[in-house]
């Protein structure tokens, strides 16, 4: 290349010298990652207690008088945004693209190293602006994590009044602090490869994060001007989204807006949201799973392109959220056909995890037990998608249960199993310690099993039509009695399943104190960022010299070969019984 | 090996599940059985995939699992075998995606012939009005709304007059045809749903929607709101009695016309 790269760069780097300048205004990109990690997982936990007040409420109706209908609404809200947004969104792209996108190609550190780490203090500012809506006059906002107006902003939904615009703002801030990161991503993976580290070399969780970011930068603006016009719209009184109103017998000086225009635009970017959460979770999956089954990924240039495709299409069948928005119907035909495609090249992910195993050499670590309860419970939700995504089926289904055991099992469930395979599998990186072996099993059983027993049993409640975002179905005549004991267990398994993550933070907790001392790379793992000099890195990550790379992510159990794999900075011939003319 | 056993225990258990579940559609009560079977042919073809893909991998774990001195085979890719399996994913796409667009061609296409009642939407009631003799619903305004006026009909419009208005929430509506449910919300977005009908449309203040459906039994059936609408969302409750034609022509005609409200009005204001 003619210009000058990270990896040609020979400028001094400059390491910081003080605690404040190693962990609090640190510009490592690890420091960062953790410091995200660290932020989503706490707003996180705060979201789970919601989701317990919230099966509190759907299990024993008016069993706790705290709970009254304007707070559960508020709880749903602040629950859905929490999880897709502050958390996982700001996890997987913040918190694991931050630290494993330099690691995995062999840079010092991200490109914009500054503005890295402005992006964390900017997502954590969003982050207190939301919780701070909490403790204004009304309460925060009730309006669906959806926001639809005009409801969102008149009298008769929760937080109509501060609650909305502090939700605005907060969303607002956080995506500044995301274009920030993206352009990070993004640009150090275009960029920052060290030499030998081309593209079609890189391990696929870096692929996913990479296309994910793409998506994020080009979707995130419609949420943005979204979220502007309906900030207009509440506080100077234009009708962007706002028609002709009469509210609680007042006329309001609304008229001629559209509220499905908002529609529109919050899945334009809401579709691709979803994918920028799968697909990290794609590609670091396929990473974990063939580094303990000790084989290559199956297809890998197939799921690069399978990335790259879904990545694309996903901009094309938003309206699949919308078929029964009023929306012209004919727009149907268009959406479930694109929808329905992009069904296979993301069956054809699950069929390439599935024969990395075949034939492999399949290590049942905790990391490998929750990739493979990924593959179980994705194959479940992705296929529920197919019901929703085909119009005609979608009708009966759509605002039911069936629609939150879908997006939860493929966004709640999946994902996070995938979260917690990753955490495990770096901790020793990260950490430099090894977990609880004991305990991780303990926390995968739990966890695997309770959310299952949560979310299969409530598409059927769905099927028979039981809506969502119900306070409480007061005795309609065509719910069962066995419906309301259905929904007293799922909320005790789901109490069951957060007792469980406690497991998980124990396990961290103690491990962290008193785990024995890992080594450098006790999953013999191919990919760069387990061949670090230092272990956990230092800053600057690869000593004086940075690496060469010679070979793609996954020569796992190269025929001949003296060791099951070569890392990805191990010259060709260097071991010459290793067969490598197929690498 | 346990990890095996339990994942081919959860395929059984979930197919079990399906077939034990009490809960499953409400009895049908209108023509939308397309729906209920492209419902079907959906669970049908997915059911086989997720049984035939989950017992796969289980088998992988159980014979693949680590034993000393195995080593895992070295094969990056299988380009036939892919082929083959996007080409079967496709055909499997395409055998869901046709009935499905089938019935919506049906569902996008009102009968020329549907009755038509206007289901009025509001936080947090439902109300009705019917066109008619005329067959034609007048034309309304939020301008117009007041406490005397809470459908916000134009008193000029000669095709109001005689438009039936039920402030009630029940609706009553005839067998024997295809019936246009028009949409109308006053305030914020609802949803008109009604489980038995399958068909349900959200109501858009500002615009007019509209489904259809033909009912196929008598009953009464509770209208339920399906998009969030603020505090009150899970009480907006209706219900829509299907019967008789002859017994809906009575029920219809003990109903109020706007004209005779509007009288009623004018002559309360002289006393």
């Amino acid at each position: 290349m003619a210009h000058a790269t990270m990896a040609d760069d020979l400028t001094e780097f400059h390491h910081p010298k003080t605690f404040i300048g190693k962990y609090v205004w640190s510009q490592d990109h690890k420091v960062i990652a953790v410091q995200y990690t660290i932020t989503a997982v706490l707003v996180g936990l705060v979201a789970l207690v919601l989701s317990w007040l919230m099966r509190l409420q759907i299990g024993f109706p008016g069993m706790f008088e705290f709970i009254d209908a304007d707070s559960y609404y508020q709880y749903t809200t602040m629950h859905g945004m929490i999880m897709v947004i502050y958390l996982l969104t700001a996890l997987f792209l913040g918190g694991f693209g931050n630290y494993l996108i330099p690691l995995m190609i062999g840079a010092r550190d991200m490109v914009f190293p500054f503005l890295n780490m402005l992006s964390y203090w900017v997502y954590l500012l969003a982050v207190i602006i939301l919780m701070a809506s909490f403790f204004v006059p009304g309460g925060p906002t009730g309006a669906g994590w959806t926001l639809y107006p005009p409801q969102a902003i008149l009298a008769g939904t929760p937080g109509h009044e501060w609650g909305i615009l502090l939700m605005l703002m907060s969303l607002v801030v956080f995506i500044v602090a995301f274009t920030m990161g993206g352009l990070n991503y993004v640009t150090t993976v275009l960029q920052g490869r060290t030499k030998g580290m081309t593209l079609m070399r890189m391990p696929l969780s870096v692929w996913g994060i990479f296309v994910a970011t793409i998506l994020g930068l080009l979707a995130f603006p419609a949420l943005l001007v979204s979220g502007i016009m309906m900030t207009l719209d509440k506080l100077i009184h234009t009708s962007f989204f706002m028609p002709a109103i009469v509210s609680m017998g007042e006329q309001l000086d609304y008229g001629g807006g559209s509220p499905v225009l908002f529609q529109h635009l919050f899945w334009f970017f809401g579709h691709p949201e979803v994918y920028i959460v799968a697909l990290p979770a794609f590609g670091i999956v396929s990473d974990i799973l063939s580094t303990h089954a000790r084989k290559n990924i199956f297809g890998y240039r197939m799921m690069v392109w399978a990335i790259l495709v879904i990545g694309g299409l996903s901009f094309i069948v938003w309206a699949h959220h919308m078929y029964v928005s009023g929306m012209n119907p004919f727009f149907g035909f268009f959406f479930a056909t694109t929808t329905l495609i992009i069904a296979v090249p993301t069956a054809i992910k699950v069929y390439n995890w599935v024969l990395t195993l075949w034939k492999g050499d399949i290590h049942l670590t905790v990391p490998m037990m929750f990739s493979i309860g990924f593959v179980f419970t994705f194959i479940n939700g992705g296929l529920t998608g197919l019901f929703l995504g085909n119009v005609a089926v979608d009708v009966p289904l759509s605002d039911t249960y069936f629609v939150i055991a879908h997006f939860h099992m493929v966004m709640g469930v999946s994902p996070v199993l995938v979260v917690f395979a990753a955490l495990y599998h770096w901790f020793p990186k990260i950490t430099g310690k090894m977990f609880n072996q004991k305990l991780g099993y303990i926390h995968f059983w739990g966890t695997f099993l309770g959310t299952y027993a949560i979310y299969l049993p409530m598409h059927y409640l769905g099927i028979l039509g039981m809506p969502r975002r119900y306070y409480d179905y007061m005795d309609s005549a065509f719910i069962p009695d066995s419906a309301y004991l259905m929904n007293q267990s799922i909320t005790i398994a789901a109490l069951i399943v957060g007792a469980f993550q406690f497991v998980f933070i124990v396990n961290v907790i103690i491990s962290l104190i008193k785990g024995k001392k890992a080594e450098a790379n006790p999953w013999r793992a191919a990919s760069l960022e387990w061949q670090t000099p230092d272990n956990p890195p230092a800053h600057g990550n690869w000593g004086d010299k940075l690496p060469v790379v010679h070979r793609w992510a996954y020569d796992y159990s190269v025929p001949g070969a003296a060791e099951d794999f070569l890392p990805q900075n191990m010259p060709r011939g260097q071991d010459p019984g290793a067969q490598e003319e197929n690498t | 090996m346990a990890f095996a056993i339990i994942v081919i225990l959860l395929v059984i258990g979930t197919v079990a599940f399906h077939f034990l579940s009490p809960w499953y559609l409400t009895e049908l009560a209108s023509d939308w059985g397309g729906m209920d079977d492209a419902l079907t042919i959906t669970f049908v073809i997915c059911g086989i995939v997720f049984v035939a893909v989950n017992l796969f991998m289980a088998y992988a774990v159980m014979k693949y699992r680590h034993k000393e001195g195995a080593r895992a085979d070295y094969e990056p890719e299988n380009k036939k075998l892919e082929l083959w399996l996007t080409g079967i994913t496709t055909v499997g796409v395409v055998a869901l995606l046709a009935p499905g667009l089938i019935v919506w061609s049906e569902f996008v296409e009102v009968p020329e012939d549907a009755m038509v009642v206007e289901a009025v939407g509001q936080q947090w009631t439902w109300t009705f009005r019917y066109p008619g003799e005329d067959g034609i619903l007048g034309a309304v305004d939020p301008t117009f709304m007041t406490i005397d006026n809470p459908f916000g009909m134009n008193p000029d419009d000669p095709y109001g007059q005689d438009d039936i208005l039920v402030e009630d929430s029940e609706a009553h509506l005839p067998m024997g045809g295809p019936i246009k449910v028009a949409l109308r919300s006053k305030d914020v977005l609802h949803d008109f749903d009604v489980p038995q009908f399958r068909a349900k449309m959200d109501l858009v203040p500002g615009v007019e929607t509209y489904f259809w459906f033909e009912p196929i039994r008598t009953g009464d059936f509770e209208i339920l709101c399906a998009e969030l609408c603020g505090t009150g969302h899970y009480t907006m409750r209706g219900n829509v009695v299907i019967e008789e034609r002859a017994d809906f022509d009575i029920w219809l005609a003990e109903q109020p016309t706007f004209q005779e409200l509007t009288a009623e009005a004018v002559a309360d204001l002289r006393n």
